[in-house]
């Protein structure tokens, strides 16, 4: 990056100022970027630490697919596969896709979309990177240690995580850490949106993306400090063998499942509103349309964030409760489908009579309504209590959950990537090969998990190290999913890698867009406006994009 | 707004009062759920023993409870007279007022430890052989009170520590009459410390 020097013309500075990466520096080298109170920094900082812990994350899920391939022992020893799924789940889920985008893209593209100089609490920012950074290494750490990581699954469930041998404590304390993390970004956008928006900038004037951070930020602030004090009562009890969820001492374990759940089903719209979010940025402008239903979009995150916090127990229908209870989260979970469905509806309306252009972003948006929409569809039928019990912990719900997560908001995050590329570095990527590999992530995506939906209606359960011949085949096939998979995210990344260095300089906008961001040079300045602009305008704004168009030509 | 230009830095001091305000507030929730989840808890376990948390909370010394929940009270009151103090311009009185307030979070510590080595000294804490005889439900009740009024004694050891360095930001004229967001967010952490020992206390000590 130290190739890039001071623009001028093209890409849309004019010289007076220096870019946010070469901005008078208060300290020298790397501690230019780990003190920095530069929002987009911060986002930068939060970019490289979770891509790290993105790539050993899916080395972890190789490996789990390579021992699937066949039955019995492929690779390693039942022990160390039960090690690498919980080591894969904690990491993709507290290190990569809770922080994805809220804390990469939020981070460095809130404060411009909304015209801020900054967040509102630069400094309390860096403190959430380091905790972030801190919290992953004690995660990881118990990988070097005696014993092992543990081998509890993600979901820590008592009894088992207060007697296994292995180190469930760092886990435990790492996860925690996260979450502080999480919060304090949570706590730091909800306060910037609320403060610094630019003047004209209405509520109702600020782009989607804004809102689903507003959303998200709410829940990360509402719902994470469950599962902060949750696994602090785990590890306090496997520490002081305090008796508070171990039958043996008279807790109960479902106190615990149901505590976790409290957090971790609204962590999913942690994970998957931002998402939702940057689709709805990507879609307006590779349509050349504005946004249809932009007050349903902007309402439907609220609502998912409401009803999302209260379906919980839709993790538990075989666990045991009353049958009010699960009629009850029965109807939650098919309510809490309606505003999901109503951007899924919104999305494709603005796609209608669109100037449609197929820009790498765009790919990975309608890839994403795509994944999004068959992982929508198989939660429903989670939802429903008869089938519930079918497929409950089966390879249908890890086909399910990975449809949301990884092929909605991984491939969201990969949008973003493509879509802000030119405006975090300003250098422009081969669109060419950001295409193939996105042909080469789709169909080894939907070869590596949708033959786990077949296996798990089968009847193949989930986290199992070995199975019956008859579920060969979906396994196979599925493992050699993970092969193209893995082959796109090389060429995916070897190209975005390779245009920072080499890429061409990119203009202020490249692809038409109409929001704050595009407004301003390739990459920003330090603090971001020359002078805080004022809002006239929606936000998605197309009806005078003819105009536009000529200025560019 | 106040905004002063480091031109050898370009960082800009932004302050921002009502920020820092809704900022506080928004933490406080978060504080709010963490002791929430351990109400939950408590009141599910308390719904299924409930006989023998009656029995159990008869070891708790109302007294000392008492007292603690009183001295908790005043340092509140205390607290927030500091601030007024302060916002009215007598710096030595706001001083002597948070002065008092920390004396007050140290005799609550102070007390607190005698109960609990009272309680230690019978035998009645995690782990020990003595509470593994007892009832199940006994043992979820002393593994709550131990959890609870231990997490929340450490929010009293933070609340002191940030209590600390107000005296010396007030003393220093950092935190003075213009601004004094800090004294005031400080106050609120110090609030919330009193309001969840004002629900421990019954839920512990009275219920039987």
């Amino acid at each position: 990056m130290t190739a890039i020097n001071v623009h001028t013309g093209d890409n849309g500075s004019n010289g007076n100022h220096l870019d946010y990466l070469h901005s008078p520096k208060k300290y020298k080298g790397i501690f230019n970027w780990i003190f920095s109170t530069d929002h987009k920094k911060i986002g930068i900082l939060y970019l490289i630490s979770m891509l790290t812990f993105f790539a050993v994350g899916v080395v972890f899920g190789f490996l789990m697919r390579l021992e699937l391939i066949s039955p019995g022992k492929t690779i390693m020893e039942p022990q160390t596969y039960n090690q690498i799924f919980t080591l894969h789940g904690v990491i993709m889920i507290f290190l990569f896709i809770i922080p994805g985008l809220p804390a990469v893209f939020g981070n460095f593209f809130l404060p411009i979309m909304i015209g801020a100089k900054d967040v509102a609490f630069p400094r309390l920012n860096l403190l959430s990177w380091w905790l972030f950074v801190i919290g992953g290494f004690v995660a990881l750490i118990s990988l070097f240690l005696p014993g092992g990581p543990a081998d509890t699954g993600w979901t820590f469930y008592i009894p088992y995580s207060v007697r296994t041998s292995t180190n469930v404590i760092p886990a435990l304390i790492g996860a925690f850490i996260l979450g502080f993390s999480s919060i304090l970004t949570g706590l730091n956008f909800i306060t910037t949106i609320h403060r610094l928006r630019a003047p004209g900038m209405s509520w109702f004037k600020m782009p989607l993306f804004a809102w689903s951070l507003y959303a998200t930020g709410w829940v990360q602030i509402l719902a994470t400090p469950i599962v902060g004090i949750t696994l602090l009562l785990v590890a306090i009890e496997r520490w002081f063998g305090v008796g508070i969820f171990d039958p043996a001492l008279g807790g109960d374990p479902i106190v615990y499942q149901h505590l976790f759940w409290i957090y971790s089903h609204p962590a999913v719209y942690i994970m998957i509103l931002p998402a939702m979010g940057v689709i709805s940025e990507i879609i307006p402008v590779y349509a050349r349309r504005t946004i249809f239903g932009y007050k349903f979009i902007a309402y439907s995150s609220m609502a998912i964030a409401l009803f999302g916090s209260l379906v919980w127990a839709h993790h538990m229908f075989t666990v045991g409760m009353s049958n009010t209870a699960m009629w009850l989260f029965s109807l939650l979970t098919f309510l809490v489908a309606i505003p999901s469905a109503i951007k899924v509806f919104n999305w494709v309306a603005t796609l209608y009579k669109g100037s449609i252009v197929l820009e790498p972003a765009m790919l990975f948006a309608l890839a994403f309504i795509f994944n999004f929409t068959i992982g929508g569809f198989t939660g429903l039928m989670q939802g429903a209590l008869a089938l519930n019990i079918h497929i409950h912990d089966t390879s249908f719900i890890v086909a399910h959950f990975h449809y949301v997560m990884f092929g909605g908001t991984g491939f969201g995050i990969f949008g973003a990537l493509h879509h802000w590329f030119p405006k975090m570095f300003g250098r422009m990527y081969n669109k060419k090969v950001a295409k193939i590999a996105w042909v080469f992530l789709f169909i080894g995506f939907q070869l590596l998990y949708f033959p786990l939906f077949i296996a798990g209606y089968l009847g193949m359960p989930r986290r199992y190290y070995d199975y019956l011949p008859e579920f060969h085949i979906w396994h196979f096939i599925s493992t050699v999913g993970s092969w193209i998979l893995i082959t796109g995210l090389i060429i995916m990344f070897t190209n975005l890698i390779i245009a920072l260095r080499k890429g061409e300089k990119a203009v202020a906008n490249p692809w038409g867009g109409v929001t704050l961001e595009w407004t301003i040079p390739s990459p920003p300045i330090h603090e971001n406006f020359e002078k805080i602009p004022v809002v006239e305008k929606d936000p998605y704004d197309y009806t005078h994009y003819e105009e536009l168009e000529e200025v560019k030509n | 707004m106040n905004q002063t230009v480091d031109a050898a830095v370009h960082e800009h001091v932004h302050r921002d009062d009502v920020g820092a305000k809704i900022g506080m507030w928004l933490f406080l929730f978060t504080e709010l759920i963490l002791f929430g989840g351990m109400f939950l808890v408590y009141a599910v376990y308390r719904f299924t023993y409930r006989d023998f948390f009656a029995l159990a909370s008869k070891e708790l010394d109302v007294f000392i409870g008492l007292i603690n929940t009183l001295v908790l009270l005043t340092s509140s009151l205390t607290m927030a007279m500091s601030i007024t103090a302060l916002r009215r311009g007598s710096k030595n009185l706001s001083l002597t007022f948070i002065f008092l307030t920390i004396f007050f979070a140290l005799l609550f510590l102070v007390n607190k430890y005698f109960e609990w080595s009272a309680k230690f000294h019978h035998g009645l804490f995690p782990g020990s052989n003595e509470l593994l005889t007892l009832p199940r439900g006994e043992i979820v009740y002393f593994g709550l009170y131990y959890v609870m009024t231990g997490l929340h004694a450490l929010h009293v050891i933070i609340g002191l520590i940030i209590l600390v360095f107000m005296f010396f930001y007030v003393k220093s004229g950092k935190v003075n009459q213009d601004y004094y967001i800090m004294l005031e967010n400080s106050g609120l952490y110090w609030h919330l410390v009193d309001i969840i020992w004002i629900f421990l206390f019954p839920l512990f000590y009275l219920i039987h």
